[in-house]
């Protein structure tokens, strides 16, 4: 069944090619049906998966013959890619170039996130994610906008050192356990020494996709420069890869070196809520806005790892899940105006809400989101977040504090500027919303509103395998 | 009443289903939206009373885990008690009596679904803060009413000032919200809990320090909300919302969110003399900064808005000293007064088309019904016995008498004060010589009835002070001292005198004021320029610092390394450059090769698996 997961999309990829070179208009049909096939076999799997996991990381559902696994930490991800992999396919409706080559490339990518995230097995994740960069590379460099080519290879280079480095760790590791299945190397450890250098090699190769302070500055380049479809799976998916390797492999392959590594890590992340906030309020790219807001939530993630804790680790997904939702609908939002406006500039904007009450009401809900308002999704893992940070560095999350006021103070700069204030005659004869868009902004909206009611939906899948990380950490 | 006092729930839950509804089928229920947006008042008012009936010990709670991980569980959960209740009531008698103004007001304007769906969202939010059981559903509700509030005052989103207002109430507030944030996380750290029961028994067992911190934070909190010093210039601006409104949310529920918190939190404030002791003087000097500003407005809703932050002050000062219990009592009343006094104002903005006092005068002939009450209101203000701003404030000034001296003559200068804003107001709104007016239409009756029941609220609630009081468990209720009640109506009653012949014999009496005192007068009409202040001081640098961060840290220093190192790899990229020949056959060959590599790779280091 897993493996289905990881071969339907790409099988489907293969068929929307064909598709694409006789019918062009046709491949995103089969795209579109590909993708909701793989969301509802998602579900399928989450459901046999939740029958049978008992707890920790060595249960879950396993794919027959392969190495795979999926268990609570991966199941959230697994979902939100099959989520996200929908939208996607919606929001390119109408590429125009090459279309099937384009839905083959992003399913592509949707069958390698899946497995990067059900992997079990070194080789095999090691892998898969590596093949990640490679329709993600052409996503940015073919179908991006104006400076695609220089921002792909930024992109690929800079996430490729990365990941340079995360092999030779890998390797240190398969060599020294004598295995390349993840839970038996667990099982096995490393020395000290070996761990240490365990640890930073896979933590560089993380802390670059996440992205960690100061190495983001390929995100904001990266999420200009990709189509609307690219930048949902970008900042949706791929970036939660590096969260969820330091939570799979890092933490439990060297705790030590972890928990010795933590008050580096704790100080990265606080600077990102605040640095990544702050060039966000510098920003008059909307788009380039929402890409620096990412690199202030995944300091959250950062933050919470270095805690380390039970709760911790369970915000540190519940924030990564919610970012993932909260992202996905800004860019989505984003490249439906870049569709009518043909800008991004928010100084061009203005009292759009008049003209396109749909799509400003979305932006409205999504920029909420994206401050943290109680009752959507950021909420519920940034506060836990805190609450632990406070726990774990006291008074250092004063400076976190600053972050959350700025939060505020750039999604209302960009409500303002955009939507509010008298109507830019130029934008008089905009359209709204469409039945597609409202289709392909109704998943995530839905997503946001029940995950910041209802965060155990994620955190109750977490909390057994966070319990076993954290207890290997030496904490609780 | 026993039903819903035993489902408190339903305070929540009516609302939100009301907002839900009109904001999905709002255009279809048009004609009946003002009456789905009442039930959520109404549940409020059925539930608060049928409590307060019960009594005390009938308090109901009930919590559920929000996020659990092994045995560490938030949970979240509610609890309606005499002080709850009290907070519902209120809630259901104003709310209800604003959604019935607003049936009048708002006709014809565009977003009226809109603006009963928020209307609702408010209700269902300020409930869930007032039922919240620990902080972080108290946050929730605190959060979300703060975002009403942004919605509602920028309702007319596309007129600047508005747009701006919303934000500027938003950003400040959350400057306090913070002091919320990291007074959990402190808390949290310390007791490993967020309970506001479990909070009070573990008060005395924390060291004192962090007792104190704990209190200062919550307060940061409480004065963002609020607007006390130095939080208090968004209210002002949010006048740019809708008057009813403004009635609701930024006079007589959510801006008194913050006394509540206090009064929540009171077992903390309790062990820290220190805190009191923040709380008494600032507020002390809000309530007496406030009055001398609301003395100087030209505009009649910022009057009313300095007024509600002067008022608020009183209630801090009440808290300072000690007396939790006053603070409500204030609270109660000057939800019924002023929520009257900004119908009051929105009827004549309905009937007039202005709200600049210079335009007005001479409206009591046409708008007979607003002038009336409004004077009922302005009494209750003034605290002219036997109306209820007169039993409340007493009661205030008392219990800071027995604290400190200074801050009770300080109050009651503010009382002077208060008279004579009042007096001023209706002067020139109502009384005189009409000037630039030159059509005036008394309210409708969805207007004029909600303001007759709100005056009726004004003239007797000061009775209900030994019932009140009681409920919340003080040992005597009410005893109205003397030596504070003479002073202090003597100076409602100087002030009331001094406004009504200074401004009555000439509306533009500050124009002939000696030059001193003209100076004062100007700054004072700018709020003492603290608020263009505090954008030079702050916004304006933190945007400096924004964009010099970014051009120089982030694209110079942090990209330029990485472009730097970049181009050691220019060969590799000229090589992939050329496999990028935007030929699609190609790239469609390259990621078939890919998969088919990827996949045997995989079949061939797992063979064994």
């Amino acid at each position: 069944m897993l493996t289905s997961l990881i071969l339907l999309p790409m099988v489907g990829g293969v068929a929307a090619w064909l598709t694409g070179r006789s019918a062009p208009r046709m491949a995103r049909v089969v795209a579109l049906a590909v993708a909701v096939a793989q969301a509802g076999l998602t579900a399928l799997a989450l459901v046999v998966a939740s029958r049978s996991v008992s707890g920790g990381l060595t249960s879950g559902l396993t794919g027959g013959g392969w190495p795979l696994r999926l268990d609570g930490l991966a199941g959230p991800l697994v979902a939100l890619t099959a989520l996200l992999g929908v939208v996607a396919v919606l929001a390119s409706w109408r590429v125009r170039k090459s279309p099937g080559a384009h839905f083959a490339m992003l399913l592509a990518l949707q069958g390698a996130l899946t497995a990067v995230f059900v992997a079990a097995d070194l080789v095999v994740f090691y892998v898969a994610w590596e093949a990640v960069l490679v329709p993600m590379f052409f996503l940015i460099g073919v179908w991006g906008h104006e400076k695609r080519r220089h921002a792909a290879m930024k992109f690929f280079i800079y996430t490729f050192a990365g990941s340079a480095l995360m092999l030779v760790g890998l390797i240190i590791v398969i060599a020294t356990t004598g295995t390349t299945s993840i839970a038996q190397a667990v099982k096995t450890g490393l020395d000290a020494q070996t761990g240490t250098l365990v640890f930073w090699l896979l933590a560089v190769g993380f802390a670059v996709k996440i992205p960690v302070w100061p190495l983001h500055t390929w995100l904001p380049d990266a999420h200009v420069e990709a189509p609307t479809a690219g930048s949902i799976m970008l900042a949706g998916v791929l970036l939660k890869m590096g969260g969820y390797g330091f939570i799979r492999l890092a933490l439990p392959l060297a705790p030590a070196a972890a928990r010795a590594a933590a008050p580096l890590l704790a100080t990265l992340g606080i600077i990102a809520i605040v640095y990544g906030a702050l060039m966000a309020l510098a920003q008059s790219d909307l788009k380039r806005l929402v890409a620096y807001s990412s690199v202030a939530h995944m300091g959250f993630v950062v933050l919470a790892i270095s805690i380390g804790s039970k709760l911790a680790l369970t915000a540190a997904m519940l924030v990564m899940v919610a970012h993932g939702l909260t992202s996905a609908l800004l860019f989505l939002l984003v490249g439906l105006l870049q569709d009518r406006a043909h800008t991004r500039d928010i100084s061009r904007l203005g009292g759009l809400l008049r003209v396109v009450p749909g799509w400003g009401t979305a932006l409205t809900f999504g920029l909420l989101a994206s401050l943290g308002l109680p009752g959507l999704a950021g909420f519920p893992g940034e506060l836990v977040s805190t609450l632990e940070g406070f726990r774990a560095y006291g008074w250092w999350m004063a400076v976190v504090a600053i972050g959350v006021v700025l939060a505020g103070a750039y999604n209302l700069r960009a409500l303002r500027r955009v939507a509010h204030g008298p109507l830019v005659e130029e934008w008089r004869e905009m359209r709204d919303l469409d039945v597609r868009e409202v289709f392909a902004i109704a998943p995530l909206a839905v997503g946001i509103l029940l995950l910041g009611v209802w965060p155990a939906l994620v955190s109750s899948a977490v909390a057994p395998v966070a319990e076993v990380v954290a207890k290997m950490l030496g904490g609780g | 009443m026993t039903w819903f006092a035993s489902h408190p729930l339903a305070v929540v839950l009516v609302p939100l289903a009301a907002a839900a509804l009109l904001a999905s089928a709002g255009r279809w229920l048009k004609p009946v939206a003002p009456w789905i947006a009442v039930l959520g008042p109404l549940t409020a008012l059925a539930t608060g009373a049928g409590a307060l009936m019960a009594g005390q010990a009938a308090a109901t709670a009930g919590s559920l885990p929000w996020i659990s991980v092994g045995d560490v569980v938030l949970r979240v959960g509610f609890r309606v008690d005499s002080l709850a209740a009290i907070m519902l009531v209120v809630l259901g008698v104003v709310a209800s009596c604003v959604v019935v103004f607003s049936a009048g007001y708002m006709h014809g304007e565009r977003g009226w679904s809109r603006y009963f769906a928020f209307i609702s969202l408010f209700s269902a939010s300020m409930a869930g803060l007032v039922v919240a059981s620990g902080l972080v559903e108290l946050f929730v509700g605190w959060e979300l009413v703060g975002v009403c509030s942004f919605l509602l005052i920028g309702f007319w989103y596309d007129k600047p000032q508005a747009a701006d207002a919303a934000r500027k109430a938003f950003l400040t507030t959350r400057v306090g919200d913070v002091g919320l944030l990291l007074a959990m996380g402190l808390i949290w750290a310390r007791t490993g809990s967020l309970s506001i029961d479990g909070l009070a028994r573990a008060a005395a067992t924390l060291p004192a320090g962090v007792v104190t911190a704990a209190a200062l934070l919550l307060f940061l909190a409480a004065a963002g909300k609020s607007a006390q010093f130095p939080l208090h210039f968004w209210l002002p601006d949010a006048m740019e919302g809708p008057t009813p409104v403004s009635a609701l949310i930024h006079a007589a529920t959510m801006v008194a969110a913050g006394v509540y918190l206090v009064a929540r939190t009171w077992p903390l404030f309790a062990l820290s003399p220190v805190a009191q002791g923040v709380v008494l003087v600032i507020g002390t000097f809000t309530a007496l900064a406030a009055a001398t500003v609301a003395l100087t407005q030209t505009d009649i809703k910022r009057v009313l808005a300095y007024s509600t932050i002067s008022q608020l002050g009183f209630m801090f000062a009440a808290l300072g000293a000690g007396d939790w219990r006053a603070a409500i009592f204030l609270l109660v009343t000057h939800a019924a007064f002023k929520a009257l006094l900004f119908l009051a104002a929105g009827s004549v903005l309905h009937g007039t088309g202005t709200q600049d006092l210079r335009q007005m005068g001479g409206l009591w002939k046409r708008m007979p019904v607003t002038t009336i009450t409004w004077i009922a209101g302005g009494l209750a203000l003034a605290g002219i016995p036997p109306l209820a701003g007169f039993f409340s404030k007493d009661a205030v000034i008392a219990a800071v008498m027995l604290r400190s001296p200074v801050a009770a003559i300080a109050l009651l200068l503010a009382s002077l004060l208060t008279a004579t804003y009042v007096a001023r107001a209706t002067q020139l709104a109502f009384f005189g010589v009409s000037r630039e007016v030159r059509e005036a239409y008394e309210s409708p009756l969805a207007m004029t009835v909600p303001l007759g029941v709100l005056a009726l609220l004004a003239c007797t609630l000061g009775f209900s002070a030994t019932a009140l009081l009681e409920a919340l468990g003080a040992a005597g209720g009410e005893s109205i001292s003397a030596a504070i009640a003479v002073p202090a109506v003597l100076a409602g009653v100087a002030g009331l005198a001094a406004g009504w012949f200074v401004w009555g014999s000439d509306a533009a009496a500050e124009n002939s004021f000696p030059s001193w005192l003209e100076a004062v007068w100007g700054s004072a009409r700018s709020g003492y320029g603290f608020d263009a202040g505090v954008v030079r001081t702050t916004v304006q640098p933190l945007m400096t610092l924004a964009t010099l961060t970014y051009v120089f840290t982030d694209r110079i220093v942090i990209d330029g390394m990485v472009e730097g190192s970049a181009k050691v790899v220019t060969g590799i990229s000229e090589w992939l450059r050329d496999l990028q020949n935007g030929d699609v056959q190609w790239y469609g060959a390259m990621t078939a090769a890919g998969v088919v590599v990827l996949l045997t790779v995989v079949v061939w280091l797992t063979r064994g698996a």
